[in-house]
């Protein structure tokens, strides 16, 4: 189990006068310190980690999460700030000395701009709840994360998250404009706004991704697009992975662009098929489905390109969506691959890691070696356009060792990813997860530059420490430290 | 002339950073011309880093030394029929240089053409970068696939800071399929106010418009790009020509003058010709660009037009010794206005990109030292100190 940092016992202590402190800047409902109604904040979507907070505030507006955050940095109390928390990597993990920061009461769309095709929400408002809002005049926002129903755009922002569809419409980083966030001094900052490229150096860029280590987002201005004319979806499947991974290497370079372009192996379609019955092949041992959207002409264009390279690629089986209750069943199945994987384990981790495409059937048979040596099983789901993997690994929180296990063969995976040229994570996040990982992909120089701009933010070290960086430096040895070829002067310095 | 050190390792590079200075980080000096003006002691010539280390076209990556002149890496792209899908514009007749520039100026700079409004802008395709810091420290950020949230996201950061954070050897974009043809819907006689409008209905339409611009004129022309396979585009020609019929008749360029079209939109080349005039380049909301113009036209004899739908307005006006920054920053309700063509004397005067609110240019000046504390590299480029 990863280790955080060791609370402050003098905060621990104040707890009571913290709570009466936080009730006087949102009165009401807003603090809550009971450990029955804390509970419900204790874990997010890492449910193998799980610690009570020292209080919860609900805040409802910019300026009490200001007066929160300033009381918090004034007594130098740690913040981890939450949406929903459907965080996979742990991002929104309470600390035993710290202020949960929930945005859930802010869950309004503020304004909806079809003129400049943009809509400004507030942070709780859900990744689904934007593309209903604006619907019915045929726009949607694009990203699309497998948790869209419940994760909030805020949690989307600070996770830069993606989904099945970011290889042609981008992560989030691409799909807002403009945002409105807070400080740990409780300054209140604008960034960007309806207008393309915001001015001075590109902060929106550095907070989205920023796993709520920089500023508490409490507005963001989001891109509407206009959906696609048409979509359909071509099911090809394949007899070897290898075969179905030329598959995609051969599409992107006909040039073409697919809407969505999907992955599963064989145990996984197993799995699916089980649970939702989307009537997919059993007898392949990979599974592609390809959307392609746009006007019809181009789309019936591309479908014959598209199946004429899975023919050339040795697929075993092909169908092409005849009707959007299909296209849509076609679908279930992939968005359902995390429960039914949960039906046939009675626990499992999703991991994240993203490779050059073209090394996929090396991942994958390495996967299969490492299943072995961990006793555990794999199945895989695999975003295949972006080569972002999704392994999931199957064990038994109850059962002996297992949680143990399969933590060390997530590690071992993501290990494989970066070794091949990938990189820890593709949209979960680094969050607790992965942090002990960090130093796989980077050295303690570039380690130590991103924890100095996190002190440009926050040189208190008070937003939701603990994650992402696998030590803890305080903001002023990081101003003197200097390393030499990637490496610190004293590599044998604690890490948590 | 300022004396010039050029590096030939990413060590030697650190190891004379290390020394501080006042450092100017030059490509190949085509965009010298852009933001405030530097008076550094010695110019990193980057023209050591140069060449492509990695394409890989099924991967849709590419990984090239930051001193890569342009016109190399659109060479190797071209030929495997792919592109930067944000359109490096090209402003060597604007700001008085001999050729594209580099691919390091390109994202210091953070240009990005008409299909910015479709494909993102130069910060949406940039991957992973490695470089050195203010401190003389090598590092890296980002890596080499087109999903990742390794960290927090540095190489972004890196576009458009002008140089002022780090000195960048090696960059890594995402690349993209370029489209097989191309065609532009052609509107003429629109006043401002109703060009805006159908450039507004054209991009909430499903025609997957991929550059939307307006040349006032007599007659003004509003033009709407299509690209991709034939089909398609006579498609959503049509298609959107009946969309927009209430803005009247529209006619249509083919591939080869739509090509040259848009190039002359990218490159600003209506503005280029008229050195007497300084250059501004506004971004703002698309909805409000006609007014914001109309504002400033009743106070200043202006040139301009509209790119990226109403939301990038560039403007020509007469020579003076403040660019009228006043009047022009008065009038524009929102976004930012940037000081894009003017003498030097002038940069040294007024302040090139918009000024920020105090809380915001703070924290701005935080991040540069977090960067470089010294204030070692195009120390002043943005802003006082940055």
């Amino acid at each position: 189990m990863l280790k955080m940092p060791e609370a402050d016992p003098q905060t621990l202590k104040k707890r009571a006068s913290i709570a009466a402190a936080l009730r006087h800047i949102v009165p009401g409902e807003g603090v809550i310190e009971t450990r029955t109604e804390m509970s419900v904040y204790e874990s997010d979507g890492l449910t193998a980690y799980r610690q009570l907070p020292l209080v919860v505030v609900l805040p409802q507006t910019t300026a009490e999460v200001a007066k929160v955050l300033r009381y918090a940095f004034e007594n130098k109390i740690k913040v981890v700030p939450r949406g929903a928390g459907t965080s996979l990597s742990g991002g929104a993990l309470p600390l035993a000395d710290g202020i949960v920061l929930g945005l859930s009461k802010f869950n309004r769309v503020l304004e909806i701009d079809y003129d400049n095709r943009c809509a400004v929400v507030q942070p709780g408002v859900t990744n689904l709840a934007i593309t209903q809002a604006v619907q019915h005049k045929g726009f949607y926002y694009a990203p699309d994360p497998s948790s869209q129903i419940a994760c909030t755009i805020g949690g989307n922002v600070a996770e830069n998250s993606g989904g099945v569809h970011c290889l042609k419409y981008g992560l989030t980083a691409n799909n807002i404009l403009g945002l409105e966030m807070v400080l740990i001094s409780g300054e209140v900052i604008r960034l960007g706004g309806k207008h393309l490229d915001s001015d001075g150096l590109d902060l929106l860029g550095v907070l989205t991704g920023s796993e709520g280590l920089l500023g508490v987002i409490t507005e963001v201005t989001v891109r509407l697009l206009q959906k696609p004319e048409t979509a359909r979806v071509i099911l090809v499947g394949f007899p070897t992975n290898e075969d179905a991974g030329n598959c995609v290497a051969d599409i992107i370079s006909a040039g073409i662009i697919p809407g969505g372009m999907e992955m599963m192996d064989k145990p996984a379609i197993h799995a699916v098929e089980e649970f939702v019955h989307a009537d997919y092949p059993l007898d392949v041992e990979a599974l592609l489905i390809i959307e392609l959207d746009g006007p019809a002409i181009e789309v019936d264009h591309l479908i014959e390109e598209v199946s004429a390279i899975a023919r050339k690629n040795k697929c075993s089986t092909s169908r092409v969506s005849t009707s959007e209750a299909e296209r849509l069943l076609f679908w279930a199945g992939r968005k359902a691959a995390f429960p039914a994987v949960g039906r046939i384990s009675p626990d499992y981790f999703c991991m994240d890691g993203t490779i050059p495409r073209k090394r996929l059937s090396e991942v994958l048979t390495g996967m299969a070696e490492l299943s072995k040596k961990h006793g555990l099983r794999v199945a895989n789901v695999f975003h295949a356009g972006d080569g972002n993997l999704h392994p999931l690994i199957l064990y038994d929180a109850n059962a002996g060792d297992e949680l143990a296990r399969a933590e060390e063969f997530g590690a071992d995976i993501l290990r494989l990813c970066v070794k091949v040229g990938g990189v820890l994570t593709g949209e979960h996040g680094v969050g607790i997860e992965k942090r002990d990982l960090m130093p796989v992909m980077f050295t303690e120089a570039d380690l130590a530059q991103q924890q100095r701009l996190k002190c440009a933010f926050d040189d208190r070290g008070l937003l939701n420490p603990g994650k992402v960086f696998p030590t803890l430096h305080a903001c002023a040895e990081l101003g003197r430290m200097h390393v030499k070829a990637g490496k610190l002067p004293f590599p044998e310095i604690p890490r948590f | 002339m300022t004396p010039t050190f050029k590096p030939q390792t990413i060590q030697e590079l650190a190891d004379y950073v290390a020394l501080g200075g006042r450092l100017e980080v030059l490509g190949s000096g085509t965009k010298r011309a852009l933001g405030r003006l530097l008076q550094p002691e010695t110019a990193i010539d980057m023209s050591g880093f140069t060449g492509i280390s990695l394409y890989e076209p099924e991967e849709l990556v590419l990984e090239a030394g930051a001193g890569t002149p342009l016109s190399v890496i659109e060479k190797a792209l071209a030929k495997n029929h792919q592109q930067l899908a944000f359109e490096p514009p090209d402003y060597s007749k604007l700001l008085g240089g001999k050729h594209k520039g580099t691919l390091g100026g390109l994202m210091a700079c953070g240009l990005s053409g008409p299909r910015r409004i479709k494909a993102g802008a130069a910060r949406d395709h940039i991957l992973g970068i490695a470089g050195v810091s203010g401190r003389g420290e090598i590092f890296k950020a980002g890596g080499r696939v087109v999903k990742n949230v390794t960290g927090f996201d540095v190489a972004k950061l890196m576009v458009g800071s002008y140089g002022t954070l780090a000195a960048l050897t090696s960059i890594t974009v995402k690349v993209l399929p370029a489209a097989a043809t191309q065609e532009t819907l052609v509107f003429s006689g629109l006043s401002d106010a109703k060009a805006i409008q159908a450039m507004s209905l054209a991009m909430q339409s499903a025609c997957d418009v991929s550059g939307a611009a307006h040349l006032p004129g007599t007659p003004s022309q509003t033009l709407f790009r299509l690209e991709g396979i034939q089909p398609s585009v006579v498609y959503r020609r049509q298609k959107l020509a009946s969309h927009l019929k209430i803005f009247g008749a529209s006619d249509h360029l083919d591939e080869k003058d739509s090509l040259s079209e848009w190039k002359a939109i990218r490159d600003v080349e209506r503005l280029s010709a008229d050195d007497a005039r300084f250059v501004w380049k506004l971004s703002l909301t698309p909805s409000k660009a006609a007014e914001t113009v109309a504002r400033i036209s009743k106070q200043l004899d202006i040139q301009y037009f509209y790119d990226w739908a109403g939301g990038l307005v560039w403007l020509g006006v007469p020579r003076s010794n403040q660019a009228y920054a006043y009047i022009i920053r008065n009038c524009l309700e929102d976004g930012h206005a940037t000081l894009f063509r003017a003498e030097d004397d002038v940069r040294e005067r007024i302040e090139v990109f918009q000024p920020q609110l105090p809380a915001l240019s703070a924290l701005t000046k935080r991040v540069k030292t977090s960067f470089d504390p010294n204030g070692v590299f195009n120390h002043g480029r943005m802003y006082k100190d940055i």
